[in-house]
């Protein structure tokens, strides 16, 4: 193989699962959270996973990122091994995960210089921060501590902290979940604007059907836990930029939605006891 | 018609603004009074009991002669007859200085030990059977150990400090390391920061508020033991000193000994609850 192919390669299946379980040592015994998962995604590709709760759809964003490992199985980025989790697959975590004593800048700022402090400049550094303070339009709060912004502020800092790492994936595990539907719909379209201009790789673990649909390029649908694994996966040929208002009516956009919906509440609604 | 509806709105408008002023003063009034005249009362119902207390029992001076025998000694405090007979205020401040340096050994030690408490499980167990036995230990019961080893009476004291304060800061701190949220350690780890950036950046100023309340408890504690610790060893300081005056029946100035030390542990407190807010950061 020459050098071309490699790296055709290596975008194709820029983030790849092979085979990979993930079984938790409880009081109870051992728990097979998820069995068996095979996936693999693009470069710049948008990738949900999609379940009900308990499926395990958080274990597998947790093994990409390496803050879990697994059992058994083999997970790639980038043509690497993931052992462990490092900045080049940041995390958007759902509760923000904002360090209450520092200012929105100075969170940004600490990955920053985490990430590119060794080769940069201090100014550098702070024109990044100010820069993905910017892209998520929040360049005035800079100096406000993470209590001092609404919960919709919190996680769009979050989110720039994630992107001003430059990941080469964005993993994101229900990020608008603890949200209003108005901010959170807000934050979707904001979401979109961004990726659209970073170009980013992004897997993002939701429950939203509609979030799923609007956001991504595909969708991975997965059965319920235990030993929960991918039950389909679906494409959504909707071309992006994606605009939301024009996509209520959008004949590709009601299919899918359809789609989504008829897996989790037809084929692997939730067992009643769960419920 | 429309003329009249608008001055009705202009006069609603102006009218709204006036009201809501005078109920906001009022309301603020009435907060100030809320603040200060339950306190003064209590005061005052507190002196009035002593003040017939006094006058069942002719050996306890009641309000006002105490206050002047306080005046009298507030107006000279920094004199110095001898070793044995110094001003109140180097009392105090012979108090406070074994109180420092026997806390300060204790935040020394206690601080680092609890973080290595909090971080690592199999210490935590192995340090807890001895802590559990040690710290309902009276802090006197520590007073002939220190004599036996510094052979001194002011090192003893400030031993005994030492050991009854170290406990809360152990105690705070672990707790506080191990209840640091598992979302801040993911992000450092996320981060990939280092070892000595998790412990500048995360471990400590989540611990902060915590490490705080220990040290509270544990200044609380020492100024509690430096009256009992001074009365049996001797020297300068405020607990020898109530122990001196007991031995010239001068009980105005036993009485003057309570409140200042009183009033010195309230001053300790607030102004570590006060430090203690800078770090509150929900």
């Amino acid at each position: 193989m020459n050098a071309a192919t490699v790296s055709q390669l290596h975008d194709t299946r820029f983030v790849e699962l092979s085979r990979v379980n993930k079984a938790f040592a409880t009081k109870k015994g051992v728990f097979l959270a998820v069995q068996d998962v095979n996936l693999s995604i693009k470069k710049g590709e948008f990738v949900s996973i999609i379940g009900h709760s308990g499926c395990g759809k958080s274990t597998v964003l947790n093994l990409i990122a390496g803050l879990l490992d697994a059992s058994s199985g083999t997970l790639i980025c980038n043509g690497r091994e993931i052992a462990g989790p490092g900045p080049e697959r940041s995390v958007v975590f759902q509760n923000h995960s904002l360090l209450p004593w520092l200012t929105c800048f100075g969170n940004i700022y600490l990955a920053v210089e985490q990430v590119f402090g060794k080769k940069e400049g201090k100014e550098r550094l702070k024109q990044r921060t100010h820069a993905a303070l910017e892209l998520v339009g929040l360049a005035h709060a800079a100096d406000k501590r993470p209590n001092e912004v609404s919960g919709g502020m919190k996680q769009r800092v979050g989110i720039a902290r994630a992107l001003a790492m430059e990941p080469k994936v964005l993993l994101m595990d229900e990020p608008f979940g603890a949200l209003d539907a108005l901010t959170r719909a807000h934050l979707q379209d904001e979401l979109i604007r961004i990726v659209g201009e970073t170009g980013s790789t992004v897997v993002m673990v939701t429950h939203d059907v509609d979030e799923a649909v609007l956001l991504s390029d595909r969708i991975v649908m997965m059965t319920n836990g235990p030993a929960a694994t991918v039950g389909e996966i679906l494409d959504v040929p909707i071309p992006r930029p994606r605009k939301r208002l024009e996509l209520a009516d959008d004949p590709d956009y009601v299919a899918a939605r359809k789609a989504v919906l008829d897996f989790l509440y037809q084929r692997h609604a939730r067992p009643a006891a769960a419920a | 018609m429309k003329p009249i509806i608008e001055t009705q709105v202009m006069r609603a408008v102006e009218a709204v603004p006036a009201a809501m002023l005078r109920e906001a003063r009022l309301a603020r009034v009435r907060e100030w009074i809320m603040a200060v005249v339950p306190p003064v009362l209590g005061l005052l119902v507190f002196a009035a009991i002593w003040q017939a207390v006094s006058l069942q029992n002719k050996a306890i001076p009641g309000p006002l002669p105490v206050w002047d025998a306080a005046v009298a000694l507030f107006s000279k405090p920094f004199y110095v007859n001898g070793p044995n007979d110094q001003g109140i205020g180097w009392n105090i401040l012979s108090s406070l200085q074994r109180v420092g340096l026997g806390f300060g050994l204790a935040a020394l030690i206690g601080i680092p030990a609890g973080f290595i408490i909090g971080r690592f499980k199999f210490i935590a167990a192995m340090l807890a059977p001895i802590i559990s036995l040690l710290r309902p230990v009276s802090p006197l019961a520590w007073l002939p150990i220190g004599l036996l080893v510094f052979k001194s009476a002011n090192p003893a004291s400030i031993w005994v400090i030492f050991i009854s304060s170290i406990w809360p800061i152990i105690l705070n701190t672990a707790a506080g390391v191990s209840q640091v949220p598992q979302d801040y350690l993911n992000v450092a780890r996320v981060l990939n920061l280092s070892e000595s950036k998790i412990i500048t950046k995360v471990l400590f100023p989540a611990v902060l508020p915590h490490l705080l309340t220990g040290i509270r408890l544990s200044i609380g504690v020492a100024w509690l033991v430096i009256v009992a610790a001074e009365m049996l060893t001797g020297g300068v300081g405020i607990g020898f000193w109530v122990w001196d005056e007991w031995n010239n029946l001068n009980v105005a100035h036993i009485i003057i000994a309570i409140f200042v030390v009183g009033i010195v542990g309230l001053l300790l407190e607030q102004a570590l609850i006060k430090l203690a807010s800078f770090f509150d950061y929900q």
